[in-house]
């Protein structure tokens, strides 16, 4: 898979029928310091990613893959949307960052009085 | 399959149902003498990999895919070991 962030959308009404109700997005590949990389590229989309979110995405046959059974013609799909980056190593994977804290599931005091 | 290193671990909580459960890494692929070979790429950790390590990367679909137990899902690299040491004949760079 490949780092980048989404930085505009391409529509095309005329296109293989397998592709029909597919979003086109075009993305930036990017490195780790979030600096561009080389030149962008259109992708399908299988998570809802929108305009300006760091992504990550597949290439190949495995492209299609989060559609089957259809099986569209596409080389390029976003799999996951990025919420952080971290390039330190966790010292204590309790404090990791980017871990939830343990949500508190007692029951909250009833209102009544 | 590629040796690498791992610079940085990526958070995602909205992705493919098939990478859940497994960790995403930045690997940074590299040459047998240690230097970076092109861009930096995003692999799903199937040997409990983190920052700093140098691995083996899948760069293929079906050994990616086999490695984290995800048959026909998008996954085209995964991290299926660890580099402990590098032997090679004199001469050869």
């Amino acid at each position: 898979m490949y780092f980048g962030r989404v930085v505009g959308r391409v529509w095309s009404t005329v296109k293989a029928p397998q592709l029909s109700g597919h979003r086109l997005l075009i993305v930036q590949p990017l490195g780790p310091d979030l600096q561009n990389r080389g030149k962008r590229i259109i992708c399908a989309d299988c998570v809802g990613a929108g305009s300006g979110e760091l992504i990550y995405w597949v290439r190949g046959k495995e492209a299609s893959f989060p559609f089957l059974p259809q099986e569209p013609p596409l080389d390029t799909t976003i799999v996951g949307i990025v919420d952080s980056v971290h390039l330190k190593a966790a010292r204590d994977p309790a404090t990791a960052p980017g871990r939830e804290p343990k949500r508190n599931n007692a029951r909250k005091p009833s209102r009544k009085a | 399959m590629l040796i690498g290193r791992v610079v940085g671990e990526l958070v995602a909580t909205q992705k493919h149902a098939s990478h859940e459960g497994r960790k995403l890494l930045l690997v940074q692929p590299l040459n047998l003498d240690g230097s970076d070979r092109g861009d930096a790429v995003v692999a799903l950790d199937a040997v409990d990999a983190g920052v700093g390590d140098k691995v083996l990367l899948a760069t293929e679909g079906f050994s990616a895919m086999t490695s984290v137990g995800r048959p026909a899902s998008p996954i085209d690299m995964s991290v299926i070991g660890f580099i402990d040491h590098i032997e090679l004949l004199p001469g050869v760079h």
